[in-house]
């Protein structure tokens, strides 16, 4: 499918991501005008917090986006009973992207004002204007452009920026492009990224036109003046009523999922099972990405989501590994009953392990059946790993020791794009995940771990114990899905999903369909 | 002493820079309603810090001076100030405003009705020669150097202010403009009746414009009379610009 028909298909869905991309980006700077400027005038008058103040916007810019979210997800501050920090959502991004466009605002406006001439600013106050008179009368419309030259460079952080948060569920042309990275599809990518380019060179160009009208004073000034002093009225307006607003959806329950296709169609196949059973209302939260999904659940801000055994024990537990996947699920259930007063229910019947997986050509080849057969040849081989398997406890570290692997290249990079480096020949092994829907439209084969190195990663729903309490029917409703999905079928769904194009609601809905679960 | 007749008064005025350097040592000297006195000296002088001390833009280190007899320190900087005209030189208008807006920003922070305000701009311009019409509407950077000091003399004036402080108002003008406002500025002069402090490097300047001259000289008042006083002083300073002034006198004659 090309770009354009892939448009033209989806024009209502792109429309909807575009204005929540405008949306987050709109409330982002004006919040970080409303903050930056003054701010920057502070400075202008106690010179001696410019360098704290400065550098602390400076360092903010320096903090990866996904970091960022991690630290402001479990934070819980509430003013007068409403939420204003923490949580998933549109209003974490918001405080994120705030916090990156703060920065140039600032900067510009302190710079701006402190670059009057002192003679100007000598005849200002020798003509008896007081401080304010001189900042509003003299140094803010000198200072205007510069500050508007701010305003653009946030602007267009924002733009970029915001396609980061739809990893924490807040919407935006980022769904696509995660969802194209996920799913190896250029066309989905190029879907999301091409327009939030044109977004971003938009808000530069008109930003860019309001600077020059600013600075060419004459007639249009005093309407330039009327406007901006509108548009700061509605901003506040707006960003008040919406920011408080995109809070909570309370009494329903809410499904959350991790930031790849199996998690969006585990997630659906919970939905929709509660859904149909409990008669209960559903919110959907998927997408969060990093452990944002575990996050979010502790925080409150999802009621349930599936999680992996392994992925439990050592990502999150921070415990040594442990290969018996019953010691596995024991040890999860206790601890995080204890820390989290969160309970793991019934596993749905797959184990989403590690996969090593090779070309199928080489697999006959050199007839590769186990991990051990591919280590004797690795010294000529070049392998591709996402940066999660190069870092995490039972990732690269431990597995090339325990099989003695030694590669003669080793290329770290996005999870999803190793599979298609892989059938591209760009590297000749990757660790990918066993259930995923490429290892069929790839023809790739997952090698054996005959030495049982990697964990055991069994799909299981966990849900609140409070959630539990007040709703005991959905306990009833999650005990359906006990068992019924096997490796072999999990990966047909993704495929369906990745490789087919089909929407995961619907894959979902068929399998519950073909299970009997839903009628 | 008589006072009644004395507008500005400099009693004792020190003023020293946190870092010690002395601008001002022990400056006396009144000035009188009405007449203008020319604070003459080199670059470095003390003669533009003499008169940031009147309109309070820095107080003195030691010593008093007295604006309308009360104590600078007494005065609230921006009353004070806004009875004291200011020039400086072309870069003061702000860029940002039209002519008459630069003119009418004394009143407008005093609170004239706009119409009021618009009326003086115009009546000034026409004082300074300049035709409101043509002018009002301008931005400063579209004026020649010449027009703009006429407008910062304007601006001063606006409010009407007993006393008027002009630091160089003229230096940065080609010398033909500059000898015609200066021309304009003394007719000026005996139509308003105003105290003026007037800053200037240039002896010519100061014979022309002062009705007496206070020679300045690392800080110190060196001398303090009228015009023709000076080119009979016997002070090494005071040699140094009546030799200028004769030079200048002789070339001119010569040319």
């Amino acid at each position: 499918m090309s770009l354009t028909e892939f448009l033209s298909r989806n024009v209502g869905e792109l429309v909807t991501l575009t204005l929540e991309h405008l949306f987050l980006v709109a409330v982002s700077t004006g919040i970080a005008i409303l903050i930056g400027v003054p701010l920057g005038i502070l400075l202008t008058r106690k010179p001696a917090l410019s360098k704290p103040v400065l550098g602390f916007a400076n360092i903010m810019q320096t903090v990866p986006s996904l970091a960022l979210f991690g630290f402001l997800i479990p934070l819980n501050i509430y003013l007068f009973h409403v939420k204003i920090l923490g949580g998933i959502g549109a209003r974490t991004a918001i405080v994120a992207l705030v916090l990156y466009a703060l920065l140039p605002i600032i900067r510009n406006t302190f710079t701006g004002i402190r670059s009057v001439d002192p003679a100007i600013r000598d005849a200002g106050r020798g003509m008896g204007m007081t401080d304010r008179q001189l900042l509003i009368q003299v140094e803010l419309p000198l200072a205007l452009g510069v500050i508007i030259a701010g305003v653009r460079v946030a602007t267009v952080i924002c733009v970029g920026t915001a396609t980061i948060a739809a990893a924490i569920d807040a919407g935006g042309l980022g769904r696509y492009i995660f969802r194209g990275l996920r799913a190896n599809d250029n066309v989905l990518i190029l879907a999301g990224a091409v327009p939030a380019a044109l977004i971003a060179i938009a808000a530069d160009l008109a930003l860019g036109y309001f600077e020059r009208t600013i600075q060419l004073g004459r007639r249009t000034r005093r309407s330039a003046k009327k406007i901006i002093i509108a548009s700061v009225a509605v901003l506040c307006a707006i960003i008040l009523i919406v920011y408080f607003a995109v809070g909570g959806s309370s009494g329903r329950i809410a499904v959350g999922s991790k930031d790849f296709t199996e998690q969006v169609i585990l997630g659906e196949i919970l939905a929709q099972t509660i859904e149909n059973i409990t008669r209960l209302q559903v919110t959907r939260r998927f997408d969060l990405g990093g452990n944002l999904a575990h996050e979010a659940l502790v925080a409150g801000e999802i009621d349930t989501y599936v999680e992996y055994t392994g992925t439990a024990l050592l990502a999150i537990l921070k415990s040594q590994p442990i290969t018996d996947p019953a010691e596995v699920l024991r040890r999860v259930k206790q601890d995080y009953a204890e820390r989290f007063k969160v309970e793991w229910t019934e596993p749905l019947g797959f184990n989403n392990t590690f996969a090593v997986l090779v070309r199928g050509e080489d697999a006959n080849k050199f007839n590769l059946k186990t991990i051990s057969d591919a280590a004797k040849i690795s010294p000529q081989w070049r392998a591709g790993f996402g940066q999660d398997f190069m870092s995490r406890a039972d990732g690269f570290p431990g597995f090339a020791r325990t099989y003695g692997f030694h590669f003669a290249e080793i290329r770290e990079m996005d999870l999803s794009l190793t599979y298609r480096a892989l059938a591209e020949k760009q590297v000749d092994l990757i660790a990918g995940n066993s259930t995923d829907g490429l290892i069929s439209r790839y023809r790739l084969v997952q090698l054996e771990d005959d030495r049982h190195y990697f964990p055991p990663y069994d799909a299981v729903p966990v849900i609140r114990r409070v959630t539990l309490e007040q709703h005991p029917e959905i306990r009833a409703a999650l005990r359906q899905l006990s068992g019924i999905l096997s490796v072999a079928e999990m990966r047909k769904l993704n495929y369906a999903v990745d490789g087919e194009k089909r929407p995961a609601r619907e894959v979902a809905r068929e399998f519950l369909e073909t299970k009997r679960i839903l009628r | 002493m008589n006072n009644s007749d004395t507008a500005i008064e400099f009693h004792d005025v020190c003023f020293t820079l946190p870092d010690g350097k002395t601008l001002l040592s022990n400056l006396n000297l009144q000035v009188h309603e009405g007449e203008t006195l020319v604070l003459l000296g080199r670059s470095g002088s003390g003669k533009t810090t003499t008169m940031k001390l009147i309109n309070r833009l820095i107080d003195p280190t030691a010593g008093e001076v007295r604006v309308e007899q009360k104590p600078t320190t007494d005065w609230d900087p921006i009353r004070l100030r806004r009875r004291i005209g200011y020039v400086i030189q072309e870069i003061g208008l702000f860029p940002h405003l039209t002519v008459e807006e630069n003119i009418g920003v004394v009143p407008r922070l005093e609170g004239w009705a706009p119409e009021r305000i618009r009326e003086r701009a115009r009546a000034l311009l026409s004082l300074v020669g300049l035709d409101a019409d043509r002018f009002a509407e301008r931005f400063p950077r579209e004026l020649s150097g010449g027009q703009r000091q006429r407008i910062g003399v304007a601006r001063a004036l606006a409010a009407d202010p007993p006393i008027i402080l002009l630091d160089e108002p003229f230096g940065a003008l080609d010398p033909i403009t500059r000898r015609e406002i200066q021309r304009e500025f003394k007719s000026l002069q005996r139509e308003l009746k105003k105290t003026m402090i007037f800053v200037t490097h240039d002896i010519a300047e100061a014979f022309v414009l002062g009705t007496r001259i206070a020679l300045l000289k690392d800080g110190q008042l060196v001398l303090l009379d009228v015009p023709a006083a000076l080119l009979r002083s016997a002070h090494p300073e005071a040699r140094a610009f009546a030799e200028c002034f004769y030079d200048a006198q002789s070339t001119g004659s010569s040319a």
